[in-house]
């Protein structure tokens, strides 16, 4: 039969690799970005880093030289009465020495704006976007910012905590909603009692 | 030339959006419905002849607002919407969701909610990797597999619905365990139905492997190389099918994959019949995992014996206040999560799927990020249809594996 | 209809004309969310809709009459799913598939629209999250019912 395929080693052991990036990969970030670069403590597994978002490029192309070849994630958090406000979140991956470590930028509200990583991983542009049309975190630089979840024309960026949950309904008063709804009218020929109703002659929409 | 197709501009007729570029390049755009799409996915195509000289995907048809909602809902109560992201698969959203929160909690659950967790996911991976088998096939024009992998499909969907009470969609899977324990006779329909899994897949497998059609559709078609799969984020049987021996399950065990036999199939070229060949053979390590798990599925309960996060057993609600307090506090109120931020990746059907979970000690997530491995194969796809024939577009589309659910949330 | 004898039926034009609409449903190949796999089920061979003679999925609006909403219905997608719906010819109907489709469901939120109804006529509605292939069968055969005693007017104008 066609299609037996090698069997190769799959990768193991990401718990050693992560203790490899705590112990060897951050402090060298560190040793490398002085002041742009904090390590954060973390009880769980993943190391994480803090970076000035002046300091991001900068940060992204030394970790890609040293491995980091898989941008896996990169995803926006609003701590809304906190200052600086955002945070964009990166998370990284090699392959195949499974180091993974996480970025956090902090942004804040007046200049949200972070340089783009698109350049560095091109698996970011699109992700920016995401993170652009949600929560209105510019990204300079970036080739192509433009909504990518939400119609083009829509108003707001819906993740961020100060938007309502429903959105442009929840300004809306209960009888506007309900005038909003569909409701065939009456054409003639209709059988009377029906119409109204849904599945009622179609309206001149 | 021109860009004609703008985003938004549905008012024009379908007629008006092929439209002529400069020479022979023109611009055509398929979806968001369109029968091979898979979903609700609009591609913007540029062509030249039959040539595709650039691909753009667009997304969003189906944003559900999930991530938003779910910091609306407390922590237990969030597993609904997360089941709803990607719908072929939602035991595996729901799994990595509470080994999320149980990792802020620093709970452990009972082995036999382990191990039945990481069977309902397994039954799950082939339950998906069976369902793209049948839409796969009959993109490519093949209805017969359509018609055997659903009915095969179904046998899955029934052990659901045994333990679960849900065909789809089930929220099996609790914080602290799973939400009821499998019921009498369940093991035994389990394992009549694993019993039929290798004859009808080998079936498939005589139908497709050697046929000309297929071969000639999917060989040698959307090839993207190792290099270029990790730059663009593509995770699972995708990247798999490049040769990279990457799986979460093996390179981070989660709920107990490392105590398991299994392998992991791997690709040489890149293409889409590798793709087709490394889904197949993964039906079949599943399969093995399943096996395993039913012979050493261990007595004893599935929900941990804490009852500031597990509900207290009905016969105790209506006897001892105590107990009846929890219940109330649980159902209303939920539990508080210490604050932190987790990120838990774990091998959904269709690669990496990854929980950022912050919480701020209450009993709301504050947010929870999902790294849909959709998403970013979706946006490797234009690597793969660069120079590709535009009939090889529903070949490329139909490998990846795309669910839309999960890629707009 | 009734039969006067062995050789021939005697019917009105209209009811000859339902009973020829009921018996040969063809439905919209349009998926939306996680009812679209439910709504895929119904070919499969354990449901089975040929039975119903509604098994005939088609591909473009042009050639189907009856379109089920299978899933939650986003802002982004309202203009395409009204262009689709216009695109169908009369007599069509409409199915809402799901508690999302119907209602909005468990997302109260930004990003879905309430029901369909809210653009669309919406002819039956099935309860389920999603609803199993049997309550959609149990849909179309009420479909059926409502065309052959003329209830559905299916977006038909009249003058």
């Amino acid at each position: 039969m066609s299609g037996v395929r090698r069997q190769r080693e799959p990768y193991t052991g990401g718990a050693e690799a992560m203790a490899y990036v705590r112990d060897e990969i951050v402090p060298a970030l560190v040793a490398a970005f002085g002041d742009g670069v904090v390590p954060l403590e973390t009880p769980f597994e993943m190391p994480q880093v803090q970076v000035a978002p002046g300091q991001l490029a900068a940060v992204a192309r030394w970790l890609k030289d040293r491995g980091f070849n898989m941008l896996v994630d990169v995803g926006g958090v609003d701590y809304l009465p906190r200052k600086p406000r955002f945070e964009v979140v990166y998370h990284l991956l090699a392959l195949p020495q499974l180091w993974r470590l996480r970025l956090r930028v902090p942004v804040e509200e007046d200049e949200a704006e972070v340089p783009t990583v698109s350049d560095v991983w091109p698996s970011a542009a699109a992700a920016e976007r995401e993170v652009w049309d949600l929560f209105g975190i510019r990204f300079a630089g970036h080739p192509n910012l433009t909504r990518i979840l939400m119609p083009d024309d829509w108003v707001g960026h819906p993740l961020r905590k100060d938007y309502p949950l429903q959105g442009p309904r929840a300004q809306l008063p209960a009888h506007a909603a309900e005038r909003n709804r569909y409701h065939a009218p009456k054409l003639p020929g209709d059988p009377p009692g029906t119409a109204g109703l849904p599945g009622g002659a179609k309206g001149g929409k | 030339m021109r860009q004609v197709v703008r985003s938004g501009d549905y008012d024009l007729d379908l007629e008006e959006l092929v439209i002529e570029g400069e020479g022979d390049r023109m611009t055509l755009s398929v979806g968001p419905h369109h029968p091979s799409t898979h979903g609700v996915l609009r591609m913007v195509l540029e062509i030249e002849g039959e040539r595709i000289v650039k691909a753009t995907p667009e997304v969003g048809f189906l944003h559900t607002g999930i991530e938003k909602t779910a910091e609306n809902l407390t922590w237990q109560q969030a597993i609904t919407v997360i089941d709803r992201m990607d719908y072929l698969a939602p035991l595996s959203n729901n799994l990595g969701y509470v080994l999320a929160v149980e990792k802020l909690l620093g709970l452990e659950v009972p082995p036999r909610a382990r191990i039945l967790r990481l069977l309902f996911t397994e039954l799950q991976r082939m339950a998906s990797h069976l369902l793209w088998l049948g839409t796969t096939a009959l993109d490519i024009g093949s209805q017969s597999v359509l018609m055997y992998a659903f009915d095969l499909r179904e046998g899955i969907l029934d052990l659901f619905e045994e333990a679960s009470g849900a065909r789809m969609n089930p929220s099996y899977f609790r914080v602290g365990g799973i939400a009821q324990d499998i019921p009498e006779g369940f093991e035994d329909m389990c394992r009549r139905f694993l019993d039929r899994v290798p004859e009808r897949i080998r079936e498939i497998r005589n139908i497709l492997d050697e046929n000309p059609i297929w071969l000639d559709r999917l060989k040698g078609v959307g090839v993207i190389s190792a290099e270029d799969a990790i730059a663009w984020g593509v995770t699972g049987p995708n990247l798999r099918a490049c040769g990279v021996p990457y799986d979460v399950r093996k390179a981070f065990p989660y709920a107990g994959y490392d105590e398991f036999e299994f392998d992991v199939p791997v690709g040489e070229n890149g293409d889409c019949y590798d793709r087709y060949v490394v889904r197949m053979e993964e039906i079949m390590e599943s399969y093995r995992l399943c096996r395993q798990a039913l012979a050493r599925l261990p007595r004893g309960p599935v929900m941990v014996n804490d009852r500031k996060i597990a509900l207290p057993p009905k016969h105790e609600v209506r006897q001892s206040m105590e107990a009846l307090i929890h219940h109330f506090k649980l159902v209303s109120y939920g539990f508080d999560v210490p604050a932190g931020e987790v990120y838990q990746a774990l091998e959904s059907p269709r690669g990496e799927i990854g929980f950022y979970v912050v919480s701020n000690g209450k009993n709301k997530p504050w947010r929870v990020r999902v790294r849909g491995p959709a998403f970013y194969n979706v946006f490797a796809m234009p690597v793969m249809m660069q120079g590709a024939l535009l009939a090889d577009m529903v070949a490329i589309i139909a490998t990846v594996d795309p669910v839309f659910g999960e890629v707009d949330r | 209809m009734e039969m006067t004898n062995n050789q021939f039926f005697l019917t009105s034009v209209e009811k000859f004309v339902r009973w020829a609409q009921k018996s040969s449903i063809w439905p919209l190949t349009f998926g939306l969310a996680c009812c679209a796999i439910e709504m895929m089920n119904l070919v499969s061979p354990r449901y089975d809709m040929a039975q119903f003679g509604a098994e005939v999925f088609r591909s473009t609006p042009r050639q189907a009459d009856l379109m089920i909403v299978s899933g939650r219905l986003s802002n982004k997608m309202v203009p395409v799913i009204e262009q689709v719906y216009r695109q169908m010819p009369e007599p069509k109907w409409v199915i809402a598939m799901g508690a999302c489709a119907s209602s909005g469901g468990i997302f109260d939120n930004y990003a879905i629209v309430q029901g369909v109804d809210e653009v669309l006529p919406v002819d039956i509605y099935v309860p389920g999250c999603p609803p199993s292939p049997d309550a959609v069968l149990y849909a179309v055969l009420k479909l059926r019912e409502a065309i052959a005693s003329g209830q559905a007017h299916g977006g038909v104008m009249r003058a």
